[in-house]
């Protein structure tokens, strides 16, 4: 079973957001980590690959050169190779342009029966690429995939989060499974991981590398501008002689004053 | 060029138009009256009743598109995403806008990936300047807020729930037009063979209008009968912090935050949660806070409207209590 897994590094999810000339403040995003629901990814395709006891797990991923770091803890993860897209016409590549590169890269690399994504990015929160990666690819997709029930010869049934409960996906093989939150936790890598990775095949590739014209990858969705929501005043501590008593205050508040309940 | 119309992608479950489908309209009636076009609607399924593309049409729908095929029986991502786009093409429409809900974030980008164009995401507003749409979407779960453009036609966005009010059903509105969509025959990988109910009648988390969470405060899973008495005295939804999600208290679908759901509801009542900056982001737009902490310095208080400090095995009961007493 080889597995492709995409994955992003994105701001720490503990990160404050400043802005500045109307952007986000590029000097507030110091802390990087793998995309939470790209390391659901991970986790999931190191299961199954050490289930099926047979494989390998590339991962691919479009950052600038320091993106390396974080790509090489995917690998401290268990992953057996990684492909990293540099070119300075990757920068500020929206869901549309990056999958269109995933998806010259993931043909280069060529010989997988599954790519897995994470549902979205916590950056940008698109939810978009995999999706559209699957088009390009010509292949299925399951989308907010949160376990996978059998997977076997050209086939898998998979469970997929939705509005109050979850639909089961009966799909063809190779697809696109985007990873929600599911039941997996990832591991942390060890000591022995960290050490391991440095030694795993890891290849640098650029737009002409995977055949993709720049001109092609211009962002067709433009970000005007950025600011911060209006920020949240504390309100009232609701006092009382006892516990009941402030209880009633509150709820009386809640209908008279807020009018919500 | 495209004509000035919006189309909208109605989602529908068990013969009903979902609510989000005419918060859709509501968006969409926005954008055409600045555009000068019309609302259109577009409905996908076997069987359909009829009363689906007459409830659009007198939510404000001038034109509804059905696809009526023994092949759209169950979800499938790759046929639906097809038709779609076929009938995108036909009609020509400016702005396509689907939910942002599990089905809408899953066909939305495959349309867009069809049609080569690029989506905004959970959208919360739109405007329309020189002819186009600047879009509001929040990113990085609503610490920012961007103003979008789409430089690629049709612009096509997914709509976040609980930002629009729903269109209103007119019954005396001038009848839609119908026009139905011929659907060929397209293969799909991948299918929707069954749906699995979580159970419960509580309303879905993203939906519901109160929201009552628990965070570790709770101390265990048997503790949040506590809440959920709570919870079914308002009519709410039952949420939780990723620590009780983490400690296998609750299922990940209850999680709230930045790695969870997104909410918005009227009230939100937080209890025994410290208020990490992850959990704010999923549910800092609520309306009004109630935060119910046994530490007065907890975050959670700093944006709260309304707080009480106190153990919530004691205040819980208590409110519950004196929500019943108003009621009476
Ligand atoms: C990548 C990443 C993503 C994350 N995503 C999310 C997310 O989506 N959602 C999320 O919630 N968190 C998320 N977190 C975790 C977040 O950082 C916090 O750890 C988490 O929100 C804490 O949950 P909590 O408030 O329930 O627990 P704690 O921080 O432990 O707070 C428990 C609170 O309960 C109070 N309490 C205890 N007993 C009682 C009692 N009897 N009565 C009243 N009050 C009591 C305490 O005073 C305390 O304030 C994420 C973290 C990371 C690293
Ligand atoms: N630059 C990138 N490199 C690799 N994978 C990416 C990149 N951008 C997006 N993805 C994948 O697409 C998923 C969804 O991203 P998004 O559409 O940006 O929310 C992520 O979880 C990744 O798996």
């Amino acid at each position: 079973m080889n597995i492709i897994v995409c994955m992003k590094r994105t701001p720490d999810t503990a990160t404050k957001i400043a802005v500045k000339d109307g952007q986000i403040d590029p000097a507030c995003l110091d802390t990087w980590i793998i995309n939470p629901y790209d390391e659901y990814a991970i986790e999931e395709a190191l299961q199954l690959r050490d289930r099926a006891g047979e494989g390998k797990i590339t991962l691919v991923s479009i950052g600038p050169p320091e993106a390396q770091e974080t790509i090489r803890k995917g690998l401290a993860m268990g992953c057996d190779e990684a492909v990293h897209l540099v070119d300075d016409a990757f920068a500020g590549l929206d869901p549309l342009g990056a999958a269109k590169v995933l998806a010259a890269a993931i043909q280069k690399v060529g010989d997988f029966d599954l790519v897995y994504t994470g549902w979205k990015g916590v950056d940008e929160d698109h939810g978009q690429t995999g999706i559209y990666l699957a088009e390009f690819l010509g292949l299925p997709h399951v989308s907010m995939v949160v376990k996978i029930d059998d997977i076997g010869d050209g086939e898998a049934r998979v469970e997929r989060e939705v509005e109050g409960g979850h639909e089961l996906v009966r799909t063809s093989l190779p697809a696109v499974f985007t990873a929600q939150k599911g039941e997996n936790e990832p591991r942390y890598p060890t000591l022995r991981g960290i050490m391991g990775a440095k030694k795993k095949p890891f290849q640098t590739w650029s737009a002409a590398d995977v055949g993709l014209d720049p001109a092609g990858l211009q962002p067709v969705q433009e970000i005007l501008s950025v600011t911060l929501p209006p920020q949240r005043q504390a309100g009232r501590i609701v006092e009382g002689e006892t516990v009941e008593e402030k209880a009633r205050e509150l709820a009386r508040l809640l209908r008279e004053e807020a009018k919500v309940i | 060029m495209s004509t000035n119309n919006v189309l909208v992608v109605a989602e529908h479950l068990d013969g009903q138009l979902k609510r989000i489908s005419f918060e859709c309209v509501t968006a969409a009636a926005e954008i055409a009256g600045s555009l000068g076009g019309q609302v259109q609607a577009m409905v996908l399924g076997t069987s359909l009743p009829a009363a689906l593309a007459e409830q659009l049409g007198q939510a404000g729908a001038q034109t509804v598109f059905t696809a009526d095929d023994g092949s759209l029986q169950d979800y499938a991502p790759e046929r639906f995403a097809q038709v779609v786009a076929d009938t995108v093409r036909r009609a020509d429409p400016a702005v396509v806008l689907f939910g942002a809900t599990a089905r809408g974030r899953d066909l939305a980008p495959r349309v867009a990936a069809k049609l080569g164009v690029g989506l905004a995401s959970d959208c919360t507003g739109f405007a329309v300047k020189d002819g186009r749409l600047v879009i509001t979407r929040p990113m990085y779960a609503g610490k920012a807020i961007a103003q979008v453009a789409l430089q690629s036609s049709p612009q096509m966005a997914t709509v976040r729930p609980n930002i629009f009010p729903p269109a209103e059903v007119a019954p005396d509105r001038q009848e839609a037009t119908i026009e139905p969509v011929a659907v060929g025959e397209i293969a799909a990988g991948a299918v929707v063979e069954e749906f699995q109910a979580k159970g419960g009648d509580r309303p879905e988390l993203t939906e519901a209008n109160i929201i009552v969470s628990g965070g570790r405060g709770m101390g265990g899973p048997e503790n949040y009968v506590v809440i959920e008495a709570l919870a079914d005295a308002l009519g709410a939804a039952v949420g939780a912090s990723r620590a009780a999600v983490d400690a296998g208290w609750r299922p990940h679908s209850d999680q709230v935050g930045q790695t969870g759901k997104t909410v918005s509801p009227s009230l939100y009542v937080a209890c025994g949660i410290s208020g990490a900056i992850q959990h704010l982001a999923g549910m800092r737009t609520s309306k009004v806070i109630v935060a119910i902490n046994k530490d007065a310095d907890a975050p959670i208080f700093k944006v709260a409207d309304y707080g009480i400090v106190g153990d919530l095995f004691d205040v819980v009961p208590a409110l519950r209590e004196a929500i019943r007493e108003l009621n009476d």
